[in-house]
């Protein structure tokens, strides 16, 4: 018996590994380009996105009942990210994914899982024609497009224009474009008592949140240099540094708490600021008076040439998808101009479309509050499409807290080590 | 009286016995759980084994890639690796504080329920609450309380430490060991009590006799007749320490400040599943399990084998 049960586990392992089918789920890309058929779509779990998905879904069905589209939210999971990665590495990734996050997408193109959009006749023109410029900031280093650029919430700093009262601040027009205004704002704010916190970005080391502190300011002060360039990181620069040295100023004198809140401290009345996209309209609309202002800079550029993080969601096409002629034009139909229409007014998000307010000048004269998001959307920075990407995001947090937030090792030092670290990285190693 | 004495010559076996044992019917009830051993255990570990010495990732049906042999390089990284070192220091910490405190309160706490009349239910369901509650439910309480505007510092006054709790490199892994402690201690005091129901009566009968008095009781008769169940009670406590994960990615927001309370586990999540380097965190898995092997093979060599 105790031989036996080894013997017998080892067998079934050993037949489980000869036996595993690796060619479930394989597709001929050849004919999958060509075919049309039933597909399967993901939507974001966000409640707007999944009107607008239902709503694009029950449209498109009524015109195509042999291609008709099925449309759910992405399975449960620690992040969607990971859930697409598992999803690619089985074979039953949908046809289109709605929320790929462009930070994933050389992970996901490295898996074999993207489909290059520009291999349907007509596609790179399309990006390029709804998207303007900005859409070569999402093309891969084989310069194909592997994702659609979808829509952007670009960062914004609001303020709480009561806190911003109490503390003897304007609050209509507040001094918070250059470093020195903001700290004087934020000291402000702490000295009165009017909030515990200037600001309150999350002080914990997920390699995503500097996309909501560090790098909005890195784009602004840089004119959109993005974090890697030609293979090498651009953050241990004097620009980087400025930076750095304006957040961990805030760190250093308790001006933006070192611990995680686990609410929404804007909302909550604990910060009397917050980096937030164009989502935050609606959120906010009844729980407090606010303003928006552009991302400050050292020298307080003005707001028409502020460039900040778009925060973006893009559209892409899956491996595993057997109806791709469908799936691209079901792509075509979902980003076409009356969608995208549909979309900002479903979500207030803005569609990755060149001349945002003047394609839909009745939505932004209908809702000024989006009016200064449609103006900041045609100036964002995206992060890079470069091998790593998640690793490098990842080295550039651990170095930002140890020495900005926490003040465990000089800023100089802990940028340099990690520019080295990005350099490796960025070159695929 | 006569003995029969057992038949010269070695024992034939019939084929059915050869195959399955001497009792084939015991092999068939135990064949589920064998196979779901082979699928949900063996065979990942011995695939994340084959991944730990080959250059992998994960790749879509069909994609050919080669995933050529890496030798001892996974391994190489994994152990040079400063965050991987940290990880393992901060875990040594935790064990230190956690496996002590675990096995002891347990132990004590389970002596007092097994004499306690009145509300013996309702201790025991307060004791095993926070065990069957989801991390991610109370660790919201705890923030509350270890926070720096919170209770503990409140309570405190000028002794808080500065910097607070959760973002002090020096205290945040002790406070995570705490709270772990807090949340398992009711299955482990269920254990105990198990255990206790076991010690014969006897012997406190016999001690007390001797004129042993309470403490002399619990040091000479209960700790040694229960020491199965602290073997027991180490090795899970172990475990739990080389699995953790869900506290330092809520608690200290993914193993802060700093990598001061980041586990081996978080950085396998971290490493294999969001920057898809599944060969590092394969490594990383195996150099755990073999690090849990040796400690719980140590741990038992002590506790369970000095009778």
């Amino acid at each position: 018996m105790r031989r036996t049960f080894p013997a017998a586990l080892l067998t079934l392992s050993v037949a489980l590994t000869a036996g595993c089918d690796r060619g479930a789920g394989v597709v001929d890309a050849g004919r999958a380009n060509a075919a049309t058929g039933p597909i399967t779509i993901w939507l974001s779990t966000n409640q707007e996105e999944q009107t607008w998905g239902r709503a694009m879904t029950e449209a498109w069905n009524g015109r195509h009942a042999d291609q008709r589209i099925t449309a759910r939210e992405i399975p449960a999971g620690r992040s969607s990210e990971e859930v697409i990665a598992a999803a690619i590495t089985a074979g039953n990734a949908p046809c289109l994914i709605f929320n790929t996050a462009p930070a994933a997408v050389p992970q996901f193109q490295k898996q074999g899982g993207l489909v290059p959009l520009d291999s349907f006749e007509g596609g790179a023109r399309y990006i390029a024609d709804r998207s303007g410029e900005t859409a070569e900031q999402y093309k891969s280093p084989d310069g194909r497009y592997y994702q659609l650029p979808w829509k952007s919430n670009p960062v914004m700093i609001f303020y709480n224009k009561e806190i911003f009262a109490h503390a003897g601040l304007d609050p209509e027009k507040p001094a918070l474009a250059t470093y020195d205004g903001f700290l004087t704002a934020a000291r402000a704010i702490r000295s009165s008592g009017a909030a515990p916190a200037a600001i309150y970005p999350a002080p914990s080391s997920e390699f995503f949140e500097s996309w909501f502190d560090f790098y909005p300011l890195f784009l602004a002060e840089t004119d959109g240099t993005q974090l890697v360039r030609d293979g090498k990181a651009q953050f241990d620069t004097p620009q980087g540094r400025a930076v750095a040295d304006f957040w961990k100023t805030l760190y250093d004198e308790g001006l933006a708490p070192k611990e995680q809140y686990t609410g929404d401290s804007f909302a909550d009345g604990k910060a009397a600021m917050a980096i937030v996209g164009p989502w935050a309209v609606e959120v906010y609309r009844d729980k407090v008076a606010w303003g928006a202002v552009p991302v400050p800079t050292s020298a307080g550029k003005p707001p028409g040439q502020i460039t900040t993080f778009s925060d973006a969601k893009n559209a892409a096409m899956y491996t595993a998808c057997r109806n791709r002629a469908t799936a691209w034009q079901v792509l075509k139909f979902a980003t076409s101009r009356d969608q995208d229409g549909k979309l900002l007014d479903a979500t207030g998000q803005m569609p990755l479309r060149r001349n945002l307010p003047a394609t839909f000048p009745g939505y932004f004269a209908r809702h000024a509050a989006y009016r200064q998001f449609a103006d900041q959307a045609a100036r964002t920075g995206e992060v890079p499409n470069v091998p790593n990407s998640v690793a490098i995001w990842q080295t550039f947090r651990d170095a930002y807290c140890q020495s900005v937030i926490f003040g465990k090792r000089p800023v100089a030092a802990a940028f340099a080590g990690a520019a080295e670290k990005v350099d490796r990285l960025a070159g695929g190693s | 009286m006569t003995t029969t004495a057992p038949p010269a010559g070695p024992v034939r076996r019939n084929r059915s016995e050869t195959l399955f044992g001497r009792h084939p019917v015991g092999m068939i009830l135990a064949a589920p759980y064998a196979v779901h051993l082979a699928v949900v255990f063996a065979y990942p570990f011995a695939f994340s084994v084959w991944i730990s010495f080959h250059d992998y990732f994960f790749a879509a049906p069909g994609v050919v890639v080669d995933h050529p042999f890496a030798g001892l390089d996974n391994y190489r990284a994994v152990l040079s690796d400063p965050a991987v070192r940290q990880a393992f220091r901060n875990i040594l910490v935790f064990l230190v504080v956690n496996v002590p405190l675990t096995t002891g309160l347990a132990l004590v706490l389970a002596v007092a329920l097994d004499r306690v009349v009145h509300a013996r239910t309702f201790l025991r369901v307060a004791f095993y609450l926070p065990y069957v509650t989801a991390s991610v439910a109370v660790v919201g309480v705890w923030l509350f309380l270890f926070s720096s505007g919170g209770l503990v510092n409140t309570l405190l006054g000028p002794l808080a430490p500065e910097p607070s709790w959760l973002v002090n490199a020096n205290l945040a892994m002790p406070v995570i060991a705490l709270f772990v402690t807090w949340k398992q201690l009711g299955f482990f005091i269920l254990l105990y009590l198990a255990a206790l129901q076991n010690v014969p009566g006897e012997l406190y009968e016999s001690a007390s006799v001797d004129g042993a008095n309470g403490w002399h009781r619990f040091w000479s008769v209960t700790v040694p007749a229960v020491r199965p169940a602290t073997a027991l009670v180490v090795i899970l406590g172990l475990i739990t320490g080389a699995n953790l994960f869900t506290e330092p990615y809520l608690l200290t927001g993914g193993g802060g400040p700093s990598g001061a309370s980041a586990s081996p586990v978080l950085v396998m999540y971290q490493r294999g599943l969001q920057q898809g380097e599944p060969d590092f965190a394969a490594a990383l898995g195996v150099v755990l399990v073999a690090g849990v092997l040796v400690v719980a093979y140590v741990n038992r060599r002590f506790l369970e084998g000095r009778d």
